[in-house]
């Protein structure tokens, strides 16, 4: 489903942030990647989404070859990725109940349906009563987890996270893997970025690592060790 | 498409709302620059209506010696008429000379027993002329000589008044130039100070707008609430510009005729304020489409 061919990511002049990233990653996976701050983490993201385009190789998406999409045709593309990050990205003026709504409004959603469906992802990431809560009412974990809500809202084929742990503390750390977890247990593919130990051993899922913008280990049931 | 513009509207005054801050500093900046531009439209009518007034009032007249034939004078005044420069021409006979003086000192006892006692009418005929340009009484001055000849004129007052007329018709001139150019560059001012006010409120939500586009929100989803405040922004203060400069107007504008009795300021804006709102609207409204526009192009591009 996604797959990086020899994928080479240079931002101007400075040292490549990828080199010749080549990857599988089939539906219904739950992938891990891990390496150090710089190792390419979050460009690998960013390719995946379209927020950056390769320097070399494709990315493919689906049908979508992503490196290649237009301006116009990356809300598409988006609407099929959820994604959630270390800092939330939430609107600040909408309020949580809004926030994930927002997702299903501009995919031309009815409004009937977006509200059934908010207020079941709101339950299930265990936010039921605070919909009303604009974002800074809320505490990371929680909106770690509106994020988390309004990335799987629109019941997209992955669910991409970089660091989304990076700012939680070890409980509400645990409270959103398991989310991911969840979510991947329903079908959804899962993609998480992330430094922390702990959470990829727990995991014990297919697991790669990132060096200096290499891929140099790829194995199921993997442990985090950086060489 | 009609859900999607639903959304938008509501968007667009949800932000309006919980951006209050932002909000009300913007509108306040857009506010003066349309204080600025309706304080500009009318200034210009009032200018224009003084200056019309004096201009008005400056005219060349010929005055026939006493014995000059009727056709001869109508003849003169036929080729003043077929002048480009010429506005109008008034033929006044010696009739209504005499008519008009005697109106104008009625009630003064010497002078009309010393007209009673003239046997003749004392009075030239005259004609009147009326330029288009201040600028161009020398020329029909000129040319009015080398039509007539002397021995018919008794006098043209433009030779006495050459001074006064030339320097006022210069002044006529330069004021409505300056006029021009002041409001073009404070129109200017007023556009570039409100683009660059919406322009920092829409960066000041860059960071929104690259959520809207990670969560798969099309261009026009992340364009349009920006640009529906933007309406908003243009109709609200429009409004409010006209509301207060309504006192100011009524106020002001016994104190404006005592200067310029030709202008009526109170009902100027009477009559006219629809337009004047027209105008706003199309200023708020534009500047606010416009610069949400250029603002969040920058932003779509990811």
């Amino acid at each position: 489903m996604i797959n990086f061919q020899n994928v080479s990511k240079q931002y101007n002049n400075s040292e490549p942030a990828l080199t010749d990233v080549t990857f599988k990653i089939n539906p219904k996976e739950f992938v891990s990647i891990v390496g150090r701050s710089g190792a390419g983490k979050s460009t690998l993201v960013k390719l995946l989404i379209a927020e950056e385009k390769p320097s070399k190789g494709r990315v493919i998406f689906g049908h979508y070859d992503v490196g290649k999409l237009k301006s116009k045709e990356l809300p598409k593309l988006r609407r099929h990725i959820g994604v959630v990050f270390q800092d939330f990205r939430l609107l600040p003026t909408k309020s949580a109940h809004e926030n994930i709504a927002f997702a299903l409004e501009v995919a031309g959603r009815k409004h009937n349906e977006i509200e059934d469906l908010v207020g079941e992802v709101l339950d299930l990431v265990g936010l039921g009563n605070k919909g009303d809560n604009f974002p800074r009412e809320l505490s990371g974990g929680e909106k770690q987890r509106v994020a988390i809500a309004r990335a799987m809202v629109n019941r997209p084929d992955v669910i991409v996270a970089d660091e989304p742990t990076g700012n939680l503390d070890p409980m509400n750390t645990l409270e959103i893997v398991n989310l991911l977890t969840q979510i991947n247990a329903l079908g959804t593919t899962v993609i998480l970025a992330t430094h922390n130990k702990d959470v990829v051993n727990q995991l014990s899922k297919r697991v790669m690592v990132l060096e200096n913008g290499r891929l140099v280990r790829d194995e199921e049931g993997g442990r985090y060790s950086l060489t | 498409m009609a859900t999607a513009l639903y959304r938008l509207i509501r968007y667009g005054f949800q932000t309006f709302w919980r951006q209050r801050l932002l909000t009300v500093a913007t509108m306040v900046v857009i506010l003066l620059a349309l204080l600025v531009f309706q304080g500009l439209i009318i200034s210009g009518v009032v200018g224009n209506t003084a200056l019309n007034a004096i201009q008005d009032k400056i005219d060349i007249s010929v005055y026939f010696k006493t014995n000059t034939p009727e056709d001869e004078i109508l003849r003169v005044k036929r080729e003043l008429e077929d002048v480009e420069e010429v506005k109008e021409v008034e033929y006044v006979s010696r009739d209504q000379a005499y008519q008009r003086f005697q109106e104008r000192h009625q009630g003064d006892e010497t002078i009309t027993k010393a007209l009673e006692e003239l046997e003749e009418n004392p009075l030239s005929a005259s004609l009147n002329i009326k330029a288009k340009n201040p600028e161009e009484y020398a020329s029909v001055a000129s040319f009015l000589e080398s039509i007539v000849s002397d021995e018919l004129v008794e006098n043209i007052t433009y030779n006495q008044n050459q001074a006064v007329i030339d320097r006022l018709g210069a002044l006529i001139r330069v004021s409505r130039q300056v006029g021009v150019l002041a409001a073009i560059f404070l129109t200017v001012v007023a556009v570039l100070v409100s683009f660059n006010t919406i322009l920092l409120g829409i960066y000041s939500n860059r960071d929104e707008i690259a959520v809207m586009r990670l969560v798969g929100a099309s261009n026009l989803y992340v364009r349009g609430p920006f640009v529906v405040m933007g309406i908003i922004y243009g109709i609200i203060t429009s409004l409010l510009s006209l509301l207060l400069t309504a006192p100011v107007i009524f106020l002001s504008s016994p104190y404006v005729r005592l200067f310029i009795p030709e202008m009526d300021l109170a009902g100027y804006f009477t009559s006219n304020m629809f337009s004047l709102l027209f105008y706003q609207l199309a200023f708020g409204i534009g500047i606010g489409i416009l610069s949400s526009f250029i603002a969040i192009r920058r932003y779509l591009k990811t």
